[in-house]
């Protein structure tokens, strides 16, 4: 059972090789046993997975089985899921229960799929290597003492250990795609609006999307057909037409045009990473793509403007977390003031604590325009540039990260730093743009290198087309982990 | 030294919607604390807004009424404090740029009309409320009112009398209810004020410094309350002390207002545009449909009852003084015949004036909530005015049909209440009385006028008032002549 992608499981689902609930059953315990080592989930709930999953079965013995149904599915913990403890990697969330479902989680259930678990994540999504969760940082399936990224790293790892068929993620400046690139798999950040963010825990508005992380471009598309809905209670939310992503997966990138930003080759690349990225454009070329010089000039401003709008955001969104209603509450407190500032003290750890004052200061009276208003012109500019560069090419490649995986530890006391391994995904995110990362080479030290794509608004099926064309090709993406041995 | 008070009201008007302005609760007043709380009231980690429509719809309508100018794209901001009954941490308001800008309040103070302008009127949502009461070491939080929309209107600071400013809330007051965007009841706090009352000497240009009484909900109160502030202000100036910008709560028992917060507490907001909601956009078919919706407003339909009715200011002003009441009059008017409008418009505004603002007030009801339908008092009416009727005899009438659902005709029938008005019958017993009063009617021979009115009387009194007044004294004059 294991090794195989949702598509392949799917199959045999329907075909009644094996039930959903022997499927499931499987991964738990296979999972539960893995996780002792790489730490990727957070929770698991056995009793509500199995009942899943024999729902799963009733289904699959009637005609209205869906390509999801019966498949396990592991959820980025940021998902409120109804009666499912939803932390969002945080001690503030420790033990609060979702009295409610997001859009996504009941799209899913609305196709069968079971929820196999929640998976570990930065605190509320604020890092890029997982080492910002209150439940202990997630470690890379390829390297035990390496960062598997951030903040979807659990979610990550679990695909890339194959403790979860694929999963669920979530994207602000690059928390799909990084992971995705560092574990080896593969992973898609849609165009802003396209999947609700209702029952997602809010980091940055403005640059949140939910997106499908997994083996496969094929994979990518199944999920994100589950994923893609209009929701009425996303104001953001946008209704368009459904598209069947899987069922355009094969159409040739004859003629496509690739444009090569060159602020995205500089010297700061590790080597082996520009190798792997040009051999997979010389692939490209090979399938009949052209390669198209591109400039996207104000894209070196793409880190620090989303270091003031994404801090912003969060020091707002973050004030719900006060103790009042639910959530951690500080056992001690003299007063109101008192049990704000303790609650959120120990609730909060270093990081989100220093987004929020970021935010807090950015906002301020007096530092407004200096900060907040010139980055939302950034943002404009870098959206031009794009809008721009979209008229020479038809889509965008570039490494998804400067690095490949690096050492739990090494970067956790240099925040800039740290905030750099984001430096190629940000753009997509500010400009609402879709974009995904796919596995496209090994670096000496054998770990993953990944293949960004930035796709055109609402291209979702073009980019995966054109990742699943290098798949059909290649075989990185079948590379496993060592772990995956054990 | 005389002095000169300067006040700019903020008004914060609950919008009578169904639901909240940003979740699907419901807004009712009244029930069990966070039994109108939903996930999004609650601010659940992940939930979102979603604008009611029907919140920006009362706006505009509001707008639209004040001649002001309706944005029409305008941005929903996050306002940043933290306060238990504020779940989000936030409250959605607008700050930039309002949906209402401009626009105008006319009323009268003393007979002569004055006009104050309107700065903004944005949307924004009401935050829930703390209980301190009824915990021992602990406050309880009600959400059901929070997310409920307000409508914040902002006057410029125009006013300069506390007569002037409860004018202009009570004008305001009767606007927002008659084009239907809130209930207007002030004990449930649908309607709050905010007064902010500076001083200065007269003819002085630039403005003294403000300090702002926040929650007024009576038209008592902020009058007390402005009243008193201005003096305080005025007693602090001439004792050679300085105004210090502040927000200050009017305390009813004692008539005083004492300091909440000064400037320097003030928070700072951090407003900045939410991500969450897309601009507020408001076509022009939204606008030209909202503008068709508006009824005709009480300016406009006190000019034509004057005009055309000739009704007098007095009555006029107050049939225009609820949607409810002009609506009854009109209603009631309309089962009159052109020709005899005025008398019957006249006759209306008599009794919608007198005896049923009287019962309804005793019953607490509105004109919209009347037991006498606009027919029924126009067929009352219809007696007096052909003489079927004496006005004693429709009071008793009326009395009957507020009480029953009988009509006029059966009860005039069913008690006998019909005027007399057979000549030979009121005949009889006009000579009935001139025999039995002979007295009287040889001092009205002798010249005393005043008698007749007494044999009037008894003429009444015989016919237990059914008799024609008129007639009875016609028939008496010819009788003795």
């Amino acid at each position: 059972m294991f090794g195989k992608t949702v598509k392949e499981l799917g199959d045999a689902l329907r075909r009644k090789e094996f039930s959903s609930t022997e499927l499931t059953t499987a991964y738990l315990e296979h999972s539960k046993a893995l996780n002792k080592e790489v730490n990727a989930f957070i929770t698991f709930d056995e009793e509500q997975t199995l009942a899943q999953a024999k729902l799963a079965d009733e289904i699959l013995s009637t005609d209205n089985a869906t390509a999801l149904t019966g498949i396990p599915i592991a959820h980025k913990d940021i998902w409120c899921a109804k009666d499912w403890i939803t932390t969002c990697g945080s001690r503030m969330l420790e033990n609060f229960r979702s009295p409610y479902d997001a859009h996504i989680i009941k799209r899913f259930k609305e196709c069968g799929a079971v929820t196999l678990g929640k998976t570990n994540m930065d605190e509320f999504a604020m890092g890029s290597s997982n080492e910002t969760s209150w439940f202990g940082n997630v470690k890379n399936p390829w390297d035990l003492g390496r960062v598997p990224g951030g903040s979807s790293g659990g979610s990550a790892a679990a695909v890339a250990a194959d403790m979860t068929p694929a999963s669920t993620g979530t994207d602000t400046g690059g928390s799909i795609r990084q992971p995705a690139a560092l574990c080896g798999i593969s992973g898609l950040k849609p165009t802003y609006g396209l999947v609700s963010r209702y029952g997602m825990i809010a980091f940055a508005s403005s640059l949140d999307q939910g997106g499908p992380m997994a083996k496969s471009a094929e994979d990518l598309a199944i999920l994100l057909e589950a994923m893609v809905s209009f929701d009425d209670k996303d104001s953001t939310s946008l209704e368009k037409p459904t598209v069947h992503y899987s069922s355009m997966i094969n159409k040739s990138v004859k003629g496509l045009r690739i444009g090569i930003p060159k602020e995205y080759f500089s010297d700061e690349i590790a080597p082996d990473i520009q190798n792997g990225v040009q051999d997979a454009l010389k692939e490209y070329e090979k399938l009949g793509a052209r390669l198209v010089d591109i400039n996207l000039p104000t894209s070196p401003l793409s880190v620090a403007a989303y270091y003031v709008i994404a801090p912003a955001e969060a020091s707002s969104n973050l004030s719900r977390f006060d103790g009042v209603r639910y959530g951690y509450r500080a056992p001690n407190y003299s007063d109101l003031n008192d049990m704000y500032a303790k609650t959120r003290a120990q609730g909060f750890g270093a990081e989100v604590k220093r987004r929020i004052l970021i935010g807090t200061y950015v906002l301020s009276h007096g530092y407004y325009d200096a900060y907040y208003l010139k980055a939302q012109k950034v943002r404009r500019l870098i959206s031009q540039d794009f809008a721009h560069a979209f008229k020479t090419c038809d889509m965008i490649m570039s490494p998804t990260t400067p690095s490949t995986a690096f050492k739990i530890g090494e970067k956790v006391s240099d925040p800039v730093q740290m905030y750099l391994s984001d430096t190629f995904t940000i753009a997509a995110n500010l400009a609402g743009l879709p974009a995904m990362s796919i596995p496209c080479g090994l670096d000496r030290n054998q770990l993953p290198i990944g293949l960004q794509l930035i796709g055109n608004y609402f291209d979702e099926a073009g980019m995966i087309a054109a990742a699943h064309q290098y798949q059909c090709a290649t075989d990185w993406h079948l590379k496993k982990p060592p772990l995956h041995n054990v | 030294m005389e002095w000169e008070i300067v006040i700019g009201i903020e008004t914060h008007v609950q919008l009578s919607t169904e639901s909240k302005i940003f979740s699907g609760a419901s807004t009712d007043f009244g029930a069990m604390p966070n039994a109108h709380a939903c996930e999004v009231d609650l601010a659940l980690p992940g939930v979102l807004p979603v604008l009611n429509k029907d919140a920006v719809e009362k706006a505009i309508r509001f707008g639209v009424a004040t001649q002001a100018t309706i944005n029409q794209r305008s941005i929903f901001a996050r306002k940043n404090y933290f306060y238990p009954d504020l779940p989000k941490g936030y409250q959605i308001s607008q700050m930039e740029i309002p949906v209402v800008e401009g626009g105008t309040i006319k009323f009268h103070v003393a007979e002569s009309e004055k006009t104050v302008n309107l700065t903004r009127a944005h949307l924004e949502e009401d935050a829930g409320k703390s209980l301190h009461e009824d915990f021992i070491d602990m406050s309880g939080i009600d959400l059901n009112r929070a997310g409920t929309p307000l409508l914040e209107i902002v006057s410029e600071p125009e006013m300069r009398s506390s007569d002037e400013a409860v004018e202009y809330a009570k004008t305001l007051h009767s606007l927002v209810r008659w084009i239907g965007i809130c209930d207007g009841n002030m004990q449930e706090g649908n309607f709050r004020c905010d007064a902010n009352v500076s001083v200065r000497r007269k003819g002085d240009k630039t403005l003294g410094t403000r300090r702002e009484i926040k929650n007024l909900n009576s038209f008592k109160f902020l009058q007390q309350a402005i009243e008193y502030e201005a003096r305080w202000q005025i007693e602090q100036i001439e004792d050679g002390l300085a105004i210090v910008q502040a927000t200050v709560l009017f305390d009813p028992d004692s008539g005083e207002t004492r300091l909440m917060r000064t400037k320097e507490d003030a928070h700072d907001y951090r407003y900045f545009p939410d991500p969450d909601l897309l601009p507020l956009v408001i076509d022009d078919d939204w606008l030209k449909t909202t503008r068709a919706s508006l009824p005709e407003l009480p300016k406009s339909k006190a000019r034509r009852y004057q005009d055309d009715l000739e009704l007098s200011g007095p009555d006029v002003a107050s049939l225009v003084s609820s949607l409810e009441a002009a609506t009854y009059f009109e209603a009631t008017l309309n089962h009159f015949d052109v020709s005899g409008i005025k008398p019957a418009a006249k006759s209306i505004a008599n009794w919608m004036n007198g005896e049923l603002t009287a019962s309804l007030n005793r019953s607490q009801k509105d004109f919209s909530q009347c037991p006498i339908s606009p027919e029924t008092l126009s067929v009352l009416i219809k007696r007096v005015l052909d003489n079927t009727l004496s006005t004693k005899l429709a009071r008793l009438v009326f009395e009957e049909l507020w009480s029953g659902d009988s009509t006029v005709d059966d009860i005039i029938l069913k008690k006998g209440f019909k005027q007399m008005s057979d000549s030979g019958e009121i005949e009889s017993f006009v000579s009935q009385v001139i025999e039995q009063h002979p007295q009287q009617v040889a001092d009205f021979k002798a010249g005393k006028e005043k008698a007749l009115n007494s044999l009037v009387g008894q003429v009444m009194k015989l016919t237990k008032g059914k008799a024609n007044p008129t007639q009875v004294n016609e028939i008496l004059k010819s009788k003795l002549s």
